[in-house]
């Protein structure tokens, strides 16, 4: 961590103090790695949870993809891919908050705002760490399925695709956890996100298609982001490459990550107490 | 209860008393302990919010997500409601049972099961009555349940009969999730059982016929539910909802709990009993 001090006079607007603040931000986003990596308890469940939903799933709603509105799948399994990933995304992105929260409560953020590191690298450094993982865990997840023989249509281009969306999705949701750990420095709060997330993805195409859905719940599913996510990623596996389809995943998630950080960096400065 | 089985009938009447003194202070110490664990939940929302919440979401996200399955030729009820009731209070009252394992993981850590274990306080009564706290705070996700599943537009052509066993199915179920949920604590010492005892209640209630009839799963998923002692649970906790109360959709429900709570009772005492100072 030596290596990578700033010089304390650099200022925002220098470019320098942005090299130092990646450099920064790199060294504890390779920490939180290393730390996620060493603690299974962490990232196993969020593993273990959706590929065991997808395989009672699958065997128990394998007769359904022969309705006439379910679209044509080569399998269930093959349907249930994209959720499965994104789901276990979801899970271990809630880590980022209820870690950070964890920090607060112990005092060693403020140990860590105290020492020589540019503020910005705490932030960064966090989600980062947090992203890369997830989309290790999302090419692992897809591996799984396709040893179980669910196939991906558009190849290694969409596997990796879907990773990275993934990447993408773990800062999004990370950053409304980090938003509400700094809000609350409460773990206790920030983990009662984690309902809210598991809602997200249910009431949206993820497990079932909307075509085959009644009344309001259909409506609120077509309307939730998820399905808007998730839809695409799924052509990317059912159908074949479209960089419209990769576009409107990224774009979207991208927006989302883009709202998420920002308001995690809003209650970031405020925590500091900077104006 | 072995100073009882040692006195004789014609025993003088101030060891009799003492013995009734003795199973007297047990009810009241179970009494004492569930009063102070329900009393914890009503101050702490986190515990509180979820436990409403959750069951109800359940009913709303089975029916709604997978409506569209009472189409498949086979399901046995044209509304999904009537099927996945019986799951989403199972489910909810599986989270009271992982409740009282947090209630005791909490009271580990505390340090406050190490003083009851010197106190001349009954061993079982330090397990009863997490057991106890369990069966009445299920009370609160089978109501949830039945009330949305009623709203929602559910059968239960079983009458009260058809209601009195899914209480006996949904309060089992998290006694004997409570049971084995202790165990597991009392043998790992550790707050972070928790999420062990939490996954094996999934492993445990998902691979049934939960969302699914058996006839309808297909491959792994039907050979083990076919041998699930869930399964059995679920239909008896079912049938009101589909048509009259049968005894033999209910006895092999009744078993698997009255077998859960020995074994995973057994177990716990075992866990409790390698503790003794």
């Amino acid at each position: 961590m030596t290596a990578v001090l700033p010089e304390p006079a650099l200022g925002m607007g220098d470019r320098r103090h942005w090299v130092v603040v990646i450099e920064q931000a790199a060294a504890l986003a390779k920490r939180s790695i290393i730390l996620t990596w060493r603690t299974p308890g962490a990232w196993v469940p969020g593993m273990i949870l959706p590929l065991m939903l997808a395989a009672v799933y699958s065997a128990q709603f394998g007769s359904a993809v022969h309705l006439p509105e379910f679209p044509p799948v080569d399998s269930f399994l093959q349907f249930i891919l994209p959720a499965s990933v994104l789901q276990g995304i979801a899970f271990g992105a809630g880590n980022a908050g209820t870690d950070l929260a964890i920090d607060i409560e112990n005092g060693f953020f403020e140990r860590l705002i105290a020492s020589p590191v540019a503020r910005q690298s705490v932030l960064i450094g966090r989600i980062m760490g947090g992203a890369v993982f997830s989309g290790l865990e999302a090419l692992v997840l897809i591996g799984v399925f396709l040893i179980f023989g669910a196939t991906v249509s558009s190849g290694i281009a969409g596997a990796l695709a879907i990773a990275f969306i993934a990447a993408l999705l773990s800062i999004a949701i990370g950053g409304f956890g980090v938003a509400v750990a700094l809000r609350t420095g409460s773990s206790e709060a920030t983990q009662a996100m984690f309902p809210l997330t598991f809602v997200f993805i249910f009431v949206s195409s993820a497990f079932f298609p909307t075509e085959l859905m009644r009344g309001w719940y259909q409506s609120v599913a077509e309307a939730n982001p998820f399905t808007f996510i998730v839809d695409p990623i799924r052509r990317l596996v059912i159908s074949g490459w479209s960089w419209t389809d990769v576009g409107q995943a990224i774009g979207l998630t991208l927006a989302v990550a883009v709202v998420s950080m920002s308001w995690s960096y809003r209650m970031y400065l405020r925590r500091l107490d900077v104006k | 209860m072995t100073a009882a089985t040692r006195l004789r009938p014609d025993a003088p009447d101030d060891q009799l008393a003492m013995v009734g003194e003795v199973y007297s202070s047990t009810w009241r110490s179970i009494a004492w302990m569930t009063r102070r664990n329900l009393v914890r939940v009503t101050r702490l929302p986190s515990i509180i919010i979820p436990m409403a919440v959750m069951p109800l979401f359940f009913v709303v996200a089975f029916t709604g997500s997978f409506d569209g399955v009472s189409d498949v030729p086979g399901y046995p009820t044209d509304d999904v409601i009537n099927w996945v009731a019986a799951f989403a209070l199972i489910q909810g009252s599986s989270f009271a049972g992982v409740g009282a394992a947090g209630a005791m993981a909490n009271d580990l850590d505390g340090g406050f099961i190490d003083r009851l274990l010197v106190s001349p306080i009954r061993r079982n009564a330090i397990l009863v009555a997490p057991l106890v706290y369990t069966a009445i705070r299920a009370l609160v996700p089978i109501t949830i349940v039945l009330v949305a599943a009623a709203i929602r537009g559910a059968d239960m052509p079983g009458g009260v009969l058809g209601v009195t066993l899914v209480y006996v199915g949904g309060v089992g179920t998290g006694v004997v999730i409570g049971a084995f949920g202790l165990a597991v604590v009392l043998r790992m010492n550790d707050i972070k059982a928790m999420s062990f005892i939490q996954m094996m209640s999934f492993l445990a209630l998902f691979p049934s016929i939960g969302q699914m009839p058996l006839v309808l799963l297909s491959g792994w998923l039907h050979s083990v539910a076919r041998i699930n002692p869930v399964t059995n649970i679920l239909r008896m906790t079912r049938q009101g909802f589909l048509g009259p109360v049968t005894w033999a959709d209910t006895w092999p429900g009744l078993l698997a709990l009255v077998l859960g709570v020995m074994v995973f009772g057994g177990w716990s005492r075992y866990e409790l009993q390698r503790r003794n100072p």
